[in-house]
C-alpha cells in the first residue's frame, strides 16, 4: 500500500534536544576488530564475507539513531540481529569498536572508568532477560545494591528499596530470596532494582521474553503504568513485533547488525522500508496500529462528500463502525482540509488484513 | 512447627542433663593433670632422640635402649621412624641422635663420618650380621643339597614363576639394603632370573606362605631377624668371602661379608658425653637376645616398650653393665 | 618410519582406523626384525651420568644445607614457619606439649568441638555421627595417631587455603593467568603423589614439615581449580547487572562472584581436604606422624589386623570431614529458605548453648587426666584387628590356588606378549608408533606432546623400566575400564546397586593401599600381576563412577525413545546409553589411567619393579637417589603423555 508521501516522512530525528544520540556506532567482535569500521571495502562486506575474510564478526554495523526524552524507543530484531549488544554498548558493557555516543551532550565514549561508573550509577539502569538478580541475596538487599555500591546509607537505601519495591508491587516479598519467586516476581525486583538509583534512563533487554505469556502481558502493562508515572526514557530491547507496537513510541528494526527501518509502529505497519520488513509486519492486525490516514483514498468525483468527518490520526479499528454505519465515504480532515475518504471498501479490506 | 517445639524439648532435656552430669563430675572429677605425675628416675639426661629404621631386629635395640634410657637415667626419649639414609642426614641437622643398629653402609660412613664429620661410631652392637639367599626349612630338609650354590641349577625349574619366565626366581629387593645379586647370578652362570620384590614385605610374607604351603622359593634376606624366630630359613652356600672380592661390583661373585652391626651417633651427641651417650656406647647383646625382644614385639604384638619392659625385667644384669658409672 | 610417512598418508585422508591398524603392522613387522636392538635396558643397580649427577647434586645440597643462602633464608625459613604451625597444632591436640604428659585439648574436648562445629556449619544429623565418628576413633584405640593425623591435615589445608584461593580468585578473574596455571596444576595433579617425596626431603628434610609442604603441594591444585571455576560460572546476567550499576571491580567480586562461587568453593576445599588427608597417610613414609605410620609399621610384621584398624580409622575420619564439608555446602543453601523465625531461634539457642557446653568439655579435657587420654580399657581396636586378620587368614588359605591360577593367565596372555612388544622393541620405533598413535586418535598437539615426553624419557636414562611400567598401565587400565563399564552400566542403570555400591566404592578409595598390599602379596604373590591388582582396586572405583554418571545422564527421551522402538536391553546399552555416554568414557579412561599410574610406586613393593622399585629403592639408597627421582619424573612424564593424549582422544571424540 502507497501512503501518501509526504506523511509517511522519516521520524529518525527529533525535534526536540535528545537524551541519547548515537552516530555510526559499530561493534565488531574478533582479531584486529577496530579496522572494519574504517575500511569502506571491509564495512561493506556482509557479516558472512566479513567473517570468512577476517574472522570478524560484525554485530552493529553503522547504526544512528535519536532517543528523545521520556521516549519510548524499542529496538526490534531477531535473535542475531545485533540489538542486545546494540543496548550494551550504550553504557559500554561492551565497548563499542567505533561511532559516537552523546548523553545529555556529553560523549559517552570519552568517560574515563571513573565518569563511566558515576553514569552507570546514576544515570542508566538495566534491566536482564534473565533478571541477573543476586541469589544469596533477599529481594531488599537485591534492590539496594546498586545503592549500596554507591555508598548510600543503609537506612536510606532501605527506604528507598522499600519505595520502589511497594511502587513495582513486590510488598511483602522483601524477605524472600529470588528462587522463591516466580519468573515475573523476578523480574518486578529487577525492574526495582533499577528504578532504584532514580536513574534518567531506563535500558530493558528483553525482560520479558523468558516469561510465559499471560505474566508478559502483565509485566508489559506495568511497563506502561511506570512509564506514566515517573516518565523515564526507556530503551526497549524485544523480538516479539507486537510488544514493541505496544510500548514503543518508536521503533528501530535491526536485521544483521544493520539498521532496516526506524519509525512509529503505524509506519512500519503501513510502510514498510523492504520486503523484510513487510514478512514481518504481515500478521499484525493492521486495523489496531493503522490510522485512517493510511488506508483513506483521494475523493473522486462521484464521492458523495457529506459524510461524517474523522481526523487523520483515528485508529482504522475506532473508526469501522462509523464507516460501516454511514452510507457514504468518510471524510479525513486535517484543520479543515480534506485529505481523503475512507469508504466501506477500504475498511474491511483493512479489516480483513489486506492490502 | 510441632516437630521444631519437640526437637526443641528434647535438645533442652539433653542440655540439662548434660550440664547436671558436668557438674556432677566435676565434683568428683576424678584426677587431674599434673597431679599423676609419674616422671621416674633422675639425673640429668635431657632429649635422647633415637632413630627408628624400619626393621624389627632394629626397633628391638631400640626399644629397649628407649625403656633404659627413659627408667633408668629419666631421659626424655623421641622416637623417629627414618630411613637410614635420611636417619644419617638428621645427626647434621641435629635430628637424630644415634642409630643403634647399622648394616655396614661405608658409603654413608665416609659420607657422614670421614666428610661432613657429623657422625661417629659408637661400637659393636654384639650382634652379627649376615646377608644372603635364604631357602625355607621343608625345602632344605627335602632336598639337602640345594643349600650349595653348585647345586642351584639343578633347581632351578623348582622356581620358576610367572614373573622368571623359563628361568628360577631368585626373589630380591627389599629396596633398603644393596644387593649384588644380579652380578652374581651372571658370574656364577645360574639359570636364574632376579625378582624385585620390593619390600621386606614381599619377601616376609613369600618365605612364610612356602613353609606353610611346602611351595618352594628362593631369595635374598638377612639375619638377625624376627621371621627366624617362626621359620629356622636356611642360608644357601655361596662362595666365601674373601677381602675386596666385592670391589668391582660387575664382577662379584662371593657372598656377601659378615657384617658386625654397630652404632653410630651424631657427633655432637658423642661429644656432650651426657648418660643416654654412655648407655649407647656401652650397649651390647646378642643375636638371641635381639631375636627375642623381636620376636615379643613381631609375633606376640607387644608394642615395643612392654618387649622391652618384659626382657630388662629378666635380664638385669645384662642392663646393669650398660649404665653410666655416676648413676 | 610410520610417524614419516604419516603427512603423505594423510593427504589422500583414508579413514583413521586403516591407518592405525596400517601404522601397528608396520611396528610389528620392523619388531619382528630389529628385535632387542636399541632396547636401552639398564641393570637393576647401574646408573647413567644423570643419575650420579643428581646424587652429587644431592650431596651439594646436603653439605650446604646450613651454608647456602637459598637454604639459610628460604628452604630453612620456611620449614621452620610450617613447623612451628604444625607443631603447634599438634600441641594442641595430638602431643603432649606445654610442659604437660598431655595434649591441650584432650579427647573429650576435640569430639565436643567437632560435633559443636559441625552443628554450627551444618545441622544435628551431621553433628552426631561426626562426634560419634571421633569418639569411634578414639575407642579404636587410636586417638593420638588419629590426631596427629588430623593435626598434619589441618594444617595443611589451612597453608593450602591461604595461597590457593586466592591464586584461584586471580585464575578466575584473569584468563591469562588461568592459562599459565592450568598445566601447572595438570602437572601437580598427574605427578604420583610419592614422587614428591623424595625431593621434598633433600630441601625440607624429614618430619612433619615436609610431611605437611608435600601435603600442601598435592592439597592445593583442587582448591585453586574449583575457585577459578567457581567465580568463572558465576551467572553472567548477574555480573552484567552489578556492572551495569557501576560496581568496580572488587565490589563485583566481594559482593556477586565470591558468594555466588561460594557453594563450588566450598566443594574444592572439601577436594583439598581429602587430597591432604590421603597425603599425610603416605607421608607417613618420611616420618609423618599419624595413622599412616601406624599402617606401614604394622606391614613390617605382617599385621593385617592392625593395619587395617588404622585404615579404617582414615576411612572414618574421612568420612566425617566429608560429610561435614559437604553438608556445610549445601547448608547455605537450606537454611536462608527456612525464614521460619522460630527455627533461626532454636538455632540460635542451641549454639549458644552447645558453646558453653562445648567451652566446660574442652575445660574438662584440659584439666582431668579421663577427658584428656582416651579410656583405654574400652577398646574395639583388637576386636576389629582380629577380624580382619581372620578373615584375611581365610582368604589366604582358601582363595591363594584358585589366586594363583589367575595370576599366571593373566600374566601369560596379557602382561609377558605386551611387556615384551614395549621393551623388546628399538626405543626409536617404538616412540614413532606412540607418536604416529597419537597423532592417528589424539592431535596433532598431542603427537608433539608425546614426542616431548618419548626424548625426555630416553634421557631419563630408563627407557625399558618406563616401557615395563607403561605395559602394566595398560593391562591395568585395560581391566580398570572393563570394570568401569561393566560395574558402572550396572550402576548407571539401576538406582538401587548404585546406592549399595558407590559408599563401599567410596571407602575403597580412602583406605590407604598399604592395607591391602599384604593380603594381595599372600593372594598372589610378588609379582606385576599383584601390581595390576592394587592398581586396579585403587582405579576402578573412580572409572565405575564416572561411566555410572555417564550412564545416568544419557538424555531419558533418547532411552524413551529407543525402548518405544523396541530395543532389547542389550541393544538399549550397547547402541544408546554406551554410544551416548563416550564421553564419559573417555574420561573415564583418563581418570583410570592417573590413577592407576598414581599406584605404580605402591605396585614397586610388591614387586612390579621397573620404575616403581627404582623409586622405592632411590628413596631408600643413597646410590640409587639419582636414579629413583630420575624414575619419579619418568612416571609423571608417562603420565603427562597419556593423560594428554586420552584428553586430545576425548575432544576427539565429542
Amino acid at each position: 500500500m502507497a501512503a501518501p508521501p509526504e506523511l509517511a516522512e522519516p521520524t529518525t530525528t527529533v525535534k526536540t534536544e535528545p537524551v541519547i544520540s548515537v552516530r555510526r556506532l559499530w561493534k565488531v567482535f574478533g582479531p584486529k576488530a577496530e579496522r572494519v569500521p574504517g575500511s569502506p571495502e571491509l564495512s561493506a562486506l556482509s557479516r558472512r564475507e566479513l567473517m570468512d575474510k577476517t574472522g570478524c564478526t560484525a554485530a552493529v554495523r553503522g547504526i544512528d539513531f535519536d532517543i528523545a526524552p521520556g521516549e519510548v524507543f524499542v529496538v526490534m530484531g531477531l535473535s542475531g540481529s545485533g540489538k542486545s549488544t546494540l543496548v550494551r554498548c550504550l553504557t559500554r558493557l561492551i565497548e563499542p569498536t567505533a561511532g559516537e555516543m552523546v548523553f545529555e551532550g556529553e560523549d559517552i565514549l570519552a568517560a574515563d572508568p571513573r565518569r563511566l561508573r558515576e553514569l552507570r550509577r546514576s544515570k542508566f539502569s538495566m534491566v536482564f532477560q534473565h533478571f541477573g538478580l543476586l541469589p544469596h541475596r533477599r529481594v531488599i538487599d537485591n534492590v539496594c545494591y546498586g545503592l549500596e555500591i554507591r555508598g548510600v546509607r543503609k537506612a536510606d537505601r532501605l527506604e528507598r528499596a522499600q519505595e520502589v519495591i511497594d511502587l513495582v508491587g513486590l510488598g511483602g516479598c522483601e524477605r524472600s530470596y529470588p528462587d522463591q519467586l516466580s519468573g515475573g516476581m523476578q523480574q518486578r525486583v529487577g525492574l526495582a532494582r533499577a528504578l532504584a538509583g532514580d536513574p534518567d534512563v531506563l535500558l530493558f533487554d528483553e525482560p520479558f521474553s523468558a516469561l510465559d505469556p499471560l505474566i508478559r502481558r502483565d509485566m508489559q502493562n506495568e511497563v506502561i503504568r511506570l512509564h506514566r508515572e515517573v516518565g523515564k526514557t526507556m530503551v526497549f530491547i524485544t523480538h516479539d513485533l507486537s510488544e514493541a507496537l505496544k510500548l514503543g513510541d518508536r521503533i528501530l528494526i535491526m536485521r544483521d547488525g544493520k539498521a532496516v527501518q526506524s519509525g512509529t509502529g503505524e509506519e512500519l505497519v503501513g510502510a514498510p522500508a523492504d520486503d523484510y520488513v513487510r514478512d514481518f509486519v504481515r500478521d499484525v492486525p493492521r486495523a489496531d496500529v493503522l490510522t485512517l490516514k493510511w488506508i483513506m483514498r483521494p475523493a473522486r468525483p462521484d464521492d458523495v462528500l457529506d459524510g461524517p468527518e474523522f481526523g487523520p490520526h483515528v485508529v482504522v479499528r475506532e473508526a469501522v463502525r462509523a464507516v460501516l454505519a454511514a452510507d457514504r465515504p468518510v471524510k479525513v480532515v486535517r484543520d479543515g482540509e480534506l485529505l481523503g475518504v475512507v469508504g466501506h471498501e477500504e475498511i474491511l479490506a483493512s479489516v480483513a488484513g489486506e492490502g | 512447627m510441632t516437630r521444631d517445639k519437640w526437637v526443641r524439648a528434647v535438645r533442652q532435656k539433653v542440655w540439662i542433663s548434660a550440664v547436671a552430669a558436668a557438674l556432677a563430675l566435676s565434683g568428683c572429677g576424678g584426677a587431674k593433670i599434673g597431679e599423676t605425675s609419674s616422671q621416674g628416675g633422675s639425673g640429668n639426661c635431657g632429649e635422647f632422640k633415637i632413630a627408628i629404621n624400619p626393621w624389627v631386629g632394629y626397633e628391638a635395640n631400640a626399644a629397649v635402649l628407649a625403656y633404659v634410657a627413659e627408667k633408668e637415667l629419666g631421659c626424655k626419649v623421641t622416637k623417629k621412624d627414618l630411613k637410614e639414609e635420611v636417619a644419617w642426614q638428621g645427626f647434621g641437622t641435629g635430628e637424630v641422635d644415634a642409630v643403634v643398629e647399622n648394616w655396614g653402609h661405608d658409603d654413608l660412613k665416609k659420607k657422614y663420618i670421614d666428610e661432613q664429620k657429623t657422625a661417629v661410631s659408637a661400637g659393636s652392637t654384639g650382634v652379627q650380621g649376615q646377608i644372603g639367599w635364604y631357602v625355607p626349612p621343608w625345602l632344605a630338609k627335602e632336598h639337602p643339597d640345594i643349600t650349595d650354590w653348585n647345586n642351584l641349577n639343578k633347581y632351578a625349574d623348582l622356581f620358576k614363576t610367572s614373573e622368571s619366565g623359563d628361568k628360577g626366581q631368585l626373589l630380591d629387593g627389599d629396596p633398603s639394603f644393596v644387593t649384588n645379586d644380579e652380578s652374581l647370578v651372571k658370574n656364577l652362570n645360574l639359570n636364574y632370573k632376579v625378582v624385585y620384590g620390593g619390600s621386606e614385605t614381599a619377601l616376609i610374607q613369600a618365605f612364610r606362605q612356602a613353609e606353610q604351603n611346602k611351595t618352594p622359593v628362593i631369595g635374598y634376606f638377612y639375619s638377625p631377624q624376627w621371621l627366624f624366630a617362626e621359620i629356622e630359613l636356611v642360608k644357601v652356600k655361596l662362595p666365601p668371602y674373601t677381602a675386596g672380592c666385592d670391589a668391582d661390583p660387575e664382577k662379584i661373585a662371593c657372598d656377601y661379608p659378615d657384617y658386625d652391626l654397630d652404632k653410630i651417633v651424631a657427633k655432637k651427641f658423642a661429644d656432650a658425653n651426657g648418660p643416654a651417650f654412655q648407655l649407647v656406647k656401652n650397649f651390647q647383646w646378642t643375636n638371641d637376645d635381639q631375636n627375642l625382644v623381636a620376636k615379643y614385639i613381631a609375633e606376640e604384638k607387644m608394642s615395643p616398650d612392654a618387649a622391652a619392659k618384659k626382657w630388662v625385667d629378666a635380664n638385669a644384669d645384662k642392663v646393669k653393665a650398660w649404665l653410666p658409672a655416676t648413676s | 618410519m610410520t610417524a614419516l610417512a604419516l603427512p603423505r598418508v594423510l593427504a589422500r585422508r583414508p579413514s583413521r582406523g586403516v591407518l592405525l591398524i596400517a601404522a601397528l603392522a608396520a611396528f610389528l613387522v620392523l619388531w619382528v626384525v630389529l628385535r632387542g636392538l636399541h632396547t636401552l635396558s639398564l641393570g637393576a643397580s647401574q646408573l647413567t651420568p644423570l643419575h650420579h649427577a643428581v646424587n652429587d647434586f644431592n650431596d651439594a645440597l646436603g653439605a650446604g644445607r646450613n651454608t647456602n643462602p637459598l637454604f639459610l633464608y628460604f628452604f630453612n625459613e620456611i620449614r621452620l614457619v610450617v613447623d612451628e604451625f604444625v607443631t603447634f597444632v599438634q600441641a594442641v591436640i595430638a602431643q603432649p606439649a606445654f610442659g604437660r604428659p598431655v595434649p591441650l585439648i584432650g579427647w573429650l574436648g576435640v569430639v565436643a568441638i567437632v560435633g559443636y562445629v559441625s552443628y554450627a556449619v551444618a545441622n544435628w544429623r551431621v553433628a552426631l555421627p561426626a562426634a560419634a565418628g571421633f569418639a569411634f576413633l578414639g575407642l579404636q584405640g587410636l586417638w593420638q595417631e588419629s590426631m596427629d593425623t588430623l593435626a598434619l591435615t589441618l594444617s595443611a589445608v589451612v597453608i593450602a587455603l591461604l595461597f590457593s584461593l586466592p591464586l584461584g580468585i586471580w585464575a578466575g578473574l584473569s584468563d591469562r593467568f588461568n592459562r599459565l596455571i592450568t598445566p601447572v596444576l595438570d602437572f601437580m595433579q598427574t605427578m604420583p603423589t610419592f614422587v614428591y617425596l623424595a625431593p621434598l626431603t633433600l630441601i625440607f628434610l624429614i618430619g612433619p614439615a615436609s610431611a605437611t609442604i608435600a601435603t600442601i603441594v598435592y592439597a592445593a591444585p583442587p582448591a585453586i581449580r574449583f575457585t577459578a571455576h567457581g567465580i568463572r560460572s558465576a551467572p553472567h546476567d548477574t555480573v552484567e547487572a552489578s556492572e551495569s550499576l557501576g560496581a568496580t571491580r572488587r565490589q563485583t567480586l566481594v559482593k556477586v562472584l565470591l558468594p555466588a562461587a561460594k557453594r563450588t568453593i566450598v566443594l574444592g576445599i572439601n577436594q583439598t581436604i581429602m587430597a591432604a588427608l590421603s597425603m599425610v597417610t603416605i607421608a607417613a613414609l618420611i616420618d609423618a606422624p599419624g595413622l599412616g605410620k601406624t599402617v606401614v609399621k604394622a606391614l613390617q610384621t605382617l599385621d593385617v589386623g592392625t593395619a587395617f584398624n588404622a585404615g579404617l580409622a582414615i576411612v572414618v575420619m574421612a568420612i566425617v570431614l566429608d560429610r561435614v564439608t559437604t553438608a556445610a555446602g549445601a547448608r547455605a543453601e537450606r537454611a536462608r529458605l527456612d525464614t521460619r523465625p522460630t527455627s533461626t531461634l532454636v538455632r540460635r539457642v542451641v549454639l549458644i548453648v552447645g558453646g558453653a557446653l562445648t567451652l566446660v568439655a574442652v575445660w574438662f579435657s584440659t584439666t582431668y587426666l579421663w577427658a584428656a587420654e582416651f579410656p583405654p580399657d574400652v577398646s574395639v581396636g583388637p576386636a576389629i584387628a582380629q577380624a580382619a586378620t581372620t578373615v584375611t587368614d581365610w582368604v589366604q588359605t582358601n582363595l591363594s590356588p584358585v589366586t594363583g591360577g589367575i595370576k599366571d593367565v593373566v600374566t601369560l596372555v596379557l602382561i609377558d606378549p605386551l611387556q615384551m612388544l614395549l621393551t623388546e622393541s628399538p626405543w626409536w620405533l617404538l616412540a614413532a608408533l606412540v607418536v604416529a598413535v597419537s597423532a592417528l586418535i589424539g592431535s596433532a598437539r598431542a603427537a608433539l606432546v608425546s614426542a616431548a615426553c618419548l626424548l625426555l624419557l630416553v634421557g631419563t636414562g630408563l627407557w625399558a623400566d618406563a616401557m615395563a611400567t607403561l605395559a602394566s598401565t595398560i593391562v591395568a587400565t585395560a581391566i580398570v575400564m572393563a570394570l568401569g563399564v561393566v560395574v558402572g552400566v550396572w550402576m548407571g542403570r539401576n538406582q538401587m546397586v548404585d546406592r549399595v555400591l558407590r559408599p563401599g566404592l567410596d571407602a575403597g578409595q580412602t583406605m590407604p593401599a598399604f592395607v591391602y598390599l599384604v593380603p594381595f602379596l599372600a593372594l598372589f604373590g610378588a609379582s606385576r600381576f599383584t601390581a595390576i591388582v592394587a592398581a586396579v582396586v585403587f582405579a576402578a572405583p573412580v572409572a565405575i563412577k564416572v561411566v555410572a554418571d555417564g550412564i545416568r545422564s544419557v538424555s531419558p527421551t533418547t532411552v524413551e525413545a529407543a525402548t518405544a522402538a523396541g530395543s532389547s536391553t542389550w541393544q538399549l546399552i550397547t547402541k544408546v546409553q554406551l554410544p551416548m555416554a563416550r564421553h564419559a568414557l573417555t574420561l573415564a579412561t583418563n581418570q583410570g589411567l592417573i590413577y592407576v599410574l598414581s599406584m605404580v610406586v605402591v605396585g614397586g613393593l610388591v614387586g612390579a619393579g621397573a620404575l616403581g622399585y627404582d623409586v622405592v629403592a632411590g628413596f631408600s639408597q643413597a646410590q640409587l637417589y639419582g636414579k629413583g627421582l630420575a624414575a619419579g619424573v619418568a612416571i609423571v612424564l608417562l603420565g603427562v603423555m597419556l593423560d594428554r593424549l586420552t584428553q586430545a582422544a576425548a575432544r576427539r571424540s565429542q
